[in-house]
């Protein structure tokens, strides 16, 4: 028996030209006729331009071919299997047979979208003759319901209740993240820095990295991505590290369903990220940043990437930032659909050209982050709270917002409002009040999604609770990202909760077995007592057993939180009550 | 005075209760198993870094907010665990009813073993989506079956570069429908496999099996019973692996390596782990 | 060089060296369970260089391959050394308390310079230098060679020449340096151990000193001729000189094995007797006068074997004899017997013990304590001691334990006997593949997935030259005969280079091509270099 010589498949000559041009500086192997360099140190670091490749791969081709894996292969040393590993794990890379037409159209179908109906427009796009297929939340929520484009040899692009480009923005009074909004030229470093840019940055490197952590850490900042972490401590962290190669990451991989303000400061605002990364940077001591930026947002990639570019000509970033002994540079990583990719440790993985499979912590990333160097990772409306910090004070700064939380947060509110937008305000306004402040509820509310599918529903009997941290712990629930759904009387409360359940069955990594089966189970259970009508004791009492075990032994957020919203609505009766 | 230990590298836990003195670089497994707590696992092995992915190993620490895994989390000094308390047990109860609705466990005994004691009840999931897939057989080595395969982590690791970096198979989509794979699927012949086995012998739940073993069940001639085990050294080079002869009616059925032993720590080539094939046939014949 | 012959390293000291250099090996394929080592050292952050004509498995993990013309090892060692002298990265204090004639090989070195190196071996002078630098820089560095180095003509001098390179810089002697030659089979290393070569007794012991063969002649009752023997190809040559006339042969295949194997058949079939002892009808067993069916060592027999870092294992009957077959041993005891020699040691352990008591080194290594642990590794003097992880500590000893000073060697570059000429233009090198061994008769009865058969690999550039396409039947010739081969063009070799392994002589008799010139001191063929041709196959019966 012997093997049979396989003709192994072969990449196009336009394939070729594309990875290529994708993973240009990366050269793994150096080949010449008598002396091959290599090694597995150039593997390493080569992989990370795999996500990249596999972009320009899907983009030529419409799918990632054999042959390009091949290619691949041979260009970065990482083998087919894992190649392959990789790109099965993100929604945007077609694996089985290419984009036949022009776009492939992804429609997001989770909620405040679905109550706009996107099950009715997908339906219409498919009757169409256009590709389409049901995806996860886009950040159009304010727009619903959205449809993001993905092209084949031709830009992707989004679109919200058939309009592209940002939303349009509802202005709220005392602003501050979002006073730029709107108001400069996105495309323009000069007319952010008219507008006051890059002070922030001068001060930073004038009074020092401890003085910025010092200020940082008065201001009481802390995580706006949903976990909360107190942000001085973390640059503390990170700057008290002796390592070589630190990084400092923003993390604008913002998929939480019902969640764009990320979005919005990155097609708006994009200077402002730089400038409060770079002076991360500069202050934590990395020289390499990095932009964790989910595709679905393909305008946020565009701005930031333009807007790297007109920074880096004027030595904003790069060597010597102003004159300094500073160097920092920021590289934009494009994300492929996968809503794990916004834990950090999963983030890390995808930089690195691994699937996106989050990592045990400890160790957390202060100290072995990406590529196991210390790392910062910080959410973008994060971010741009330290120009604000810096420009106006501590002491002003915390005179917003209340004691625990102060300054301001951006809240994504949508579904049945009249003004579905994005709005900021001071911690501790209450649920109500920001409903007003949306120009109100369409119809009577059944009930609030706070914090997105990571999130709770809330009821209206509490709909006077203050939003600030210390407000939502007492009540047991997190203000998570900020997203603030609101599911008015037409709202099915239970398909709200299979949607929910579905979503994290979809994007559950697969790596853990609480999680990976869990949130199987959670979904298979919520469609059991949807078809029988029937949510008595021992379903109900399995559906709390399935969340406990996902929140208390899955790895990572994703899995801890997965059964949030389904409990929540067990607490608050509202599962398969009387009103279904 | 006891504690008062002078030893650097040892630190004090305290251990269902009981405080006890351990090394300070070991994990909760570990040092449990050291102090003779047993502790369930099913991805962890001695000669591969942990994977964290079975998670029925965790344990209740003092302060954590969430369980944490034994297999990875290194001991603290005055950690408090508790490796039964109800939450964990809970939890481990919950993995297993997981895992048996979901593979085919029936050569897992190790798995299976564990049900009684935690109260491990099926019938309460209602239809639950199973694994079902036929099973591969591709080539005259190894069969895969994905019915039982538990997602472990151990063959992609042994396959890649924790031992063998030869990378033929990896993880491929993603949640429930996560599987083992060959680039695109393609059997494994076409694959870059160099059929070292080495995935084979890792394999928890004989998702990954020798297809010698495969026949003889398929016969419902595998005796384990019948069998023993002989070390020998290969002969297929000068390195000295061991190698674990087993047999049944005086003919070779399997071939394994000890982990332990420090040549191999359980690795083989493929003609260690297959090349045993002329004795049978020596064996049968008549000189 | 420094008396015993085994290589000095334990296997598990590779993960703690920084610079690894495998040099004429093919670990990845022919010794995979060693190379996971160099692996786990290369993940640590080892750097790897390869040393081969050949991009092989092994090279495609290394920080740099070095791509040598066949048989020019001697010149890239030299210029390795003479560049560790002229960058002045040569360790003089150990040079100065271990060694001897260093002065002599500086001047022999002299001459090898990286330009000089670079036209003989086609290696850039650069890596040649990057080579130098980063082995004698590293502070732990081992290496490791294979057939790559012995199948050559002048097989001793190549590993004396890497020798020297250790001495040079101290890379021997202590924990993760060393000098490692993998063995082929699972006891080459005992068979030497064990006094098989003709010069020496028994744990090394020289067969001239009058007092090492009294002990053996005391326990062995019989006299022990003081000349020492002939090795393998002296032996053939006395064959075809008709002065040897007898042949024993135990578990060699020569008929297949042999270099130049036309000329091999040749002399067995001349001899009055040939006797082989083997578990198959061998292409030299079918030739044989008498055959002693053998049972299979390693599956159906007690008994030791010794693996490339000195540890000495027990193998073991896992399943029973087939038939009239016998034990390797309780043959040899009964001829012994029929032939009247009235020998007192029975059985496994009780020749073991024998060999014990005779061989210092294997003194300490007792049955009980080589079936508790996981084997032992000589020298092993007592049955207290715990075996010896490397060789030569006593070098980094002030009066150097009483030994001699270790003596640098003179090695001159001469190339392979066999040159390139026009009619014969292509370089044949042979090896092994992962899947198969030696001449087949074992690895051929297992169904594996990935043997692809007898190829002869080429580049691309001479395939074209040739005007073959892959997977063509070509005819293969070297001055000594011809075969047919399927033609496949592979990326890992070099233009004027062509490989084949040796697997399959039943497809391709690949040893009718291959070159019979042999080393004087080892004994070994030049199998790695010979000269041959390949032109299309043109089917005579057709025409």
């Amino acid at each position: 028996m012997t093997k049979p010589l396989t003709i192994s498949p072969v990449a196009t000559v336009a394939e070729v030209a594309a990875i290529d041009a994708a993973a240009k500086q990366a050269e793994v192997l150096i080949r010449s006729d008598r002396v091959v360099r290599g090694g597995l140190r150039r593997m390493q670091k080569s992989r990370a331009f795999l996500l990249p490749s596999l972009h320009a791969l899907q983009k030529e081709s419409g799918w990632i071919s054999p042959g390009g894996v091949r290619y691949i292969s041979e260009l970065l040393q990482v083998s087919d299997a894992e190649i392959y590993g990789v790109a099965t794990f993100y929604d945007l890379f077609q694996t089985e047979r290419p984009i036949s037409s022009d776009y492939l159209a992804h429609v997001c179908v989770d909620t405040s979208c679905s109550i706009r109906g996107s099950e009715m427009l997908l339906e219409d796009l498919e009757g169409s003759g256009q590709e389409s297929e049901r995806s996860a939340c886009l950040g159009l929520c304010a727009n619903a319901p959205a449809v993001f484009y993905q092209g084949k040899q031709c830009s992707d692009y989004a679109v919200g209740n058939g309009e592209s480009g940002p939303s349009i923005l509802t202005r709220s009074k005392g602003e501050q993240l979002l006073k730029r909004v709107g108001r400069v030229n996105p495309t323009s470093l000069d007319s952010y820095k008219s507008s006051g840019g890059y002070q922030a940055l001068s001060i930073a490197i004038q009074i020092g990295s401890s003085a910025v952590i010092d200020l940082v850490s008065e201001a009481g900042l802390t995580g706006r991505g949903g976990a909360g972490f107190p942000t001085g401590a973390k640059w503390g962290a990170v700057a008290a590290e002796s390592a070589e190669m630190k990084y400092f990451v923003a993390n604008a991989d913002e998929s939480e369903p019902g969640t764009f303000k990320d979005r919005v400061i990155m097609e708006s605002d994009p200077f402002a990220l730089i400038e409060s990364m770079t002076i991360g940077g500069v202050t934590v001591g990395a020289k390499v940043g990095w932009i964790y930026i989910r595709a679905e947002y393909p305008l946020a990639i565009q701005r930031v990437a333009a807007a790297l570019d007109q920074a880096r000509r004027a030595n904003l970033l790069g060597e010597n930032i102003l004159g300094s002994d500073h160097s920092f540079d920021i590289e934009v990583r494009k994300g492929a659909g996968a809503y794990i990719c916004g834990e950090e440790t999963a983030l890390f993985s995808s930089i690195e050209g691994y699937r996106g499979e989050p990592r045990s912590k400890p160790p957390y990333p202060t100290t072995r982050g990406l590529f196991g160097c210390p790392t910062v990772v910080n959410n973008p409306e994060t971010l741009i709270n330290v120009l604000q910090i810096l420009s106006i004070g501590v002491p002003k700064y915390r005179s917003q917002g209340t004691p625990e939380s102060p300054g301001t947060k951006l809240y994504c509110v949508s579904g049945d409002v009249h003004k579905p937008g994005l709005y900021e305000a001071e911690f501790g306004i209450q649920i109500d009040e920001l409903i007003n402040l949306a120009g109100g509820a369409v119809s009577a509310t059944k009930a609030v999604l706070l914090g997105g599918a990571a999130g709770s529903l809330i009821t209206p009997d509490y709909f006077d609770m203050p939003l600030s941290t210390e407000a939502a712990q007492s009540h047991g629930v997190s203000l998570g990202s900020g997203a603030v759904m609101v599911l008015g009387e037409q709202v099915n409360i239970m398909d709200v909760i299979i949607r929910v359940a579905e979503f994290f069955k979809n994007e559950s990594c697969g790596q853990c077995v609480p999680c990976r089966i869990g949130t199987m189970r959670q979904h298979e259970q919520l469609l059991q007592i949807k078809k029988t009508k029937d949510s008595d004791k021992k379903k109900i009492q399995l559906l709390t057993e399935i969340g406990n075990v996902m929140s208390d032994a899955s790895i990572c957020g994703l899995g801890h939180t997965a059964s949030t919203a389904i409990q929540s609505a067990i607490y608050n009766g509202l599962l398969g009550g009387s009103d279904e | 005075m006891s504690d008062m230990s002078d030893d650097a590298t040892k630190i004090s836990i305290f251990l269902n209760g009981n405080k006890v003195t351990v090394q300070k670089d070991l994990t909760i497994l570990e040092a449990s198993s050291k102090n003779m707590v047993d502790i369930p696992t099913i991805c962890w092995s001695e000669h591969l870094e942990p994977a964290n992915a079975c998670r029925l190993c965790v344990v209740e620490v003092e302060g954590s907010k969430t369980l944490v895994p034994s297999c990875s989390r290194r001991v603290e000094s005055g950690m408090n665990i508790l490796t039964e308390s109800p939450r964990v047990r809970a939890s481990r109860r919950m993995i297993l009813e997981f895992l048996a609705t979901t593979n085919d466990l029936s050569q897992a005994p190790e798995i299976v073993t564990l049900f009684d004691d935690y109260g491990v009840d099926i019938d309460r999931y209602e239809r639950p989506t199973r694994i079902s897939e036929e099973v591969r057989i591709q080539d005259e080595l190894y069969i895969r079956d994905y019915s039982k395969c538990v997602l472990c982590y151990k063959c992609v690791d042994a396959c890649g570069e924790q031992a063998q970096n030869t990378f033929a198979i990896a993880f491929s989509g993603r949640g429930f429908d996560t599987q083992v794979s060959t680039e695109f699927d393609v059997g494994l012949p076409e694959s870059n496999c160099v059929y070292c086995g080495n995935c084979v012998a890792v394999c928890p739940t004989n998702a990954l099996q020798f297809k010698t073993e495969f026949d003889l069940r398929d016969a419902s001639n595998w005796r384990p019973e019948d069998q023993t085990v002989t070390t020998t050294v290969c002969s297929y080079c000068g390195v000295g692996c061991n190698l674990e002869l087993h047999t049944q009616g005086d003919q070779i059925v399997k071939v394994t390596s000890p982990t332990e032993h420090d040549v191999t720590n359980g690795n083989l080539c493929i003609k260690g782990r297959f090349g045993w094939e002329y004795v049978n046939l020596v064996m049968k014949d008549d000189r | 060089m420094f008396g015993a012959g085994g290589g000095t390293s334990s296997y598990r000291e590779v993960e703690d060296a920084e610079v690894i250099v495998l040099w004429g090996s093919n670990a990845r394929d022919a010794h995979p369970i060693y190379f996971r080592r160099v692996l786990k050292a290369l993940r640590k952050g080892a750097k790897l260089f390869v040393i081969d004509p050949r991009r092989t498995a092994s090279a495609e993990f290394a920080d740099l391959w070095l791509g040598l013309d066949v048989g020019t090892d001697i010149a890239l060692a030299n210029a390795v050394a003479r560049e560790i002298i002229d960058a002045n990265l040569h360790d003089l204090t150990f040079i100065e308390r271990a060694t001897t004639g260093f002065e002599k090989f500086k001047v022999s070195v002299e001459w090898y310079t990286l330009e000089r190196a670079e036209l003989i071996t086609g290696i850039p002078s650069h890596a040649i230098q990057e080579l130098a630098h980063a082995y004698a820089s590293a502070k732990t560095a081992q290496i490791l060679w294979t057939l790559g180095i012995t199948e050559h003509h002048n097989a001793v001098e190549n590993v004396l020449s890497l020798c020297n390179l250790a001495l040079l810089t101290g890379h021997v002697g202590r924990w993760g340096s060393g000098l490692v030659p993998l063995r082929g089979q699972n006891n080459v290393q005992g068979g030497g151990d064990m006094g098989a070569l003709p010069n020496k007794l028994p744990g090394f012991q020289d067969i001239d000193d009058a007092d090492a063969r009294r002990k053996f002649e005391q326990v062995y009752g019989t006299r022990i001729n003081p000349e020492p023997g002939l090795h393998l190809t002296l032996m053939f040559e006395a064959m075809h000189r008709n002065e040897l006339r007898a042949l024993y042969v135990i578990g060699e295949n020569p008929a297949d094995s042999e270099a130049d194997a036309k000329s091999a058949r040749k002399a067995l079939s001349q001899l009055d007797t040939l006797i082989v002892q083997d578990i198959f009808l061998t292409r030299t067993a079918e030739m044989a006068d008498v055959v002693f069916p053998a049972s299979v060592g390693w599956a159906q027999s007690d008994g030791t074997v010794t693996s490339s870092e000195r540890r000495v294992q027990r193998v073991r009957p896992a399943v029973s004899r087939a038939g009239s077959t016998k034990d390797d041993l309780d043959i040899i005891v009964e001829l012994a017997d029929r032939l009247g020699a009235n020998w007192s040691a029975r059985g496994p352990e009780q020749v073991w013990d024998e060999v014990r008591s005779l061989s210092p080194m294997h003194a300490g290594m007792s049955y009980e304590r080589l079936d508790e642990g996981p084997g032992l590794q000589w020298p092993c003097p007592s049955t207290e001691h715990p075996g010896t992880e490397y060789l030569h500590e006593w070098l980094w000893k002030g009066d150097l334990g009483g030994h001699r000073a270790a003596p640098f060697s003179v090695t001159v570059h001469e190339g392979p006997k066999e040159h390139l000429n026009p009619d014969y233009p292509l370089r044949l090198t042979t090896g092994r593949a992962l899947d198969s061994f030696n001449t087949g008769v074992q690895s051929r009865n297992y169904p594996s997935p990935i043997r692809t058969g007898q190829t002869i690999d080429l580049s691309a550039m001479d395939a074209k030259a040739i005007g073959v396409f892959d997977g063509e039947t070509v005819k293969v010739s070297s001055k000594r005969g011809s075969i047919n081969m399927t033609a496949k063009i592979v990326e890992n070799l070099p233009a004027g280079l062509v490989f084949s392994t040796f697997h399959f002589p039943e497809i391709a008799d690949i040893n009718l091509l291959t070159n019979d010139h042999w080393d004087l001191m080892s004994g070994t063929s030049e199998f790695k270099a010979s000269a041959i041709r390949i032109d299309k196959f043109i089917d005579e019966a057709k025409t």
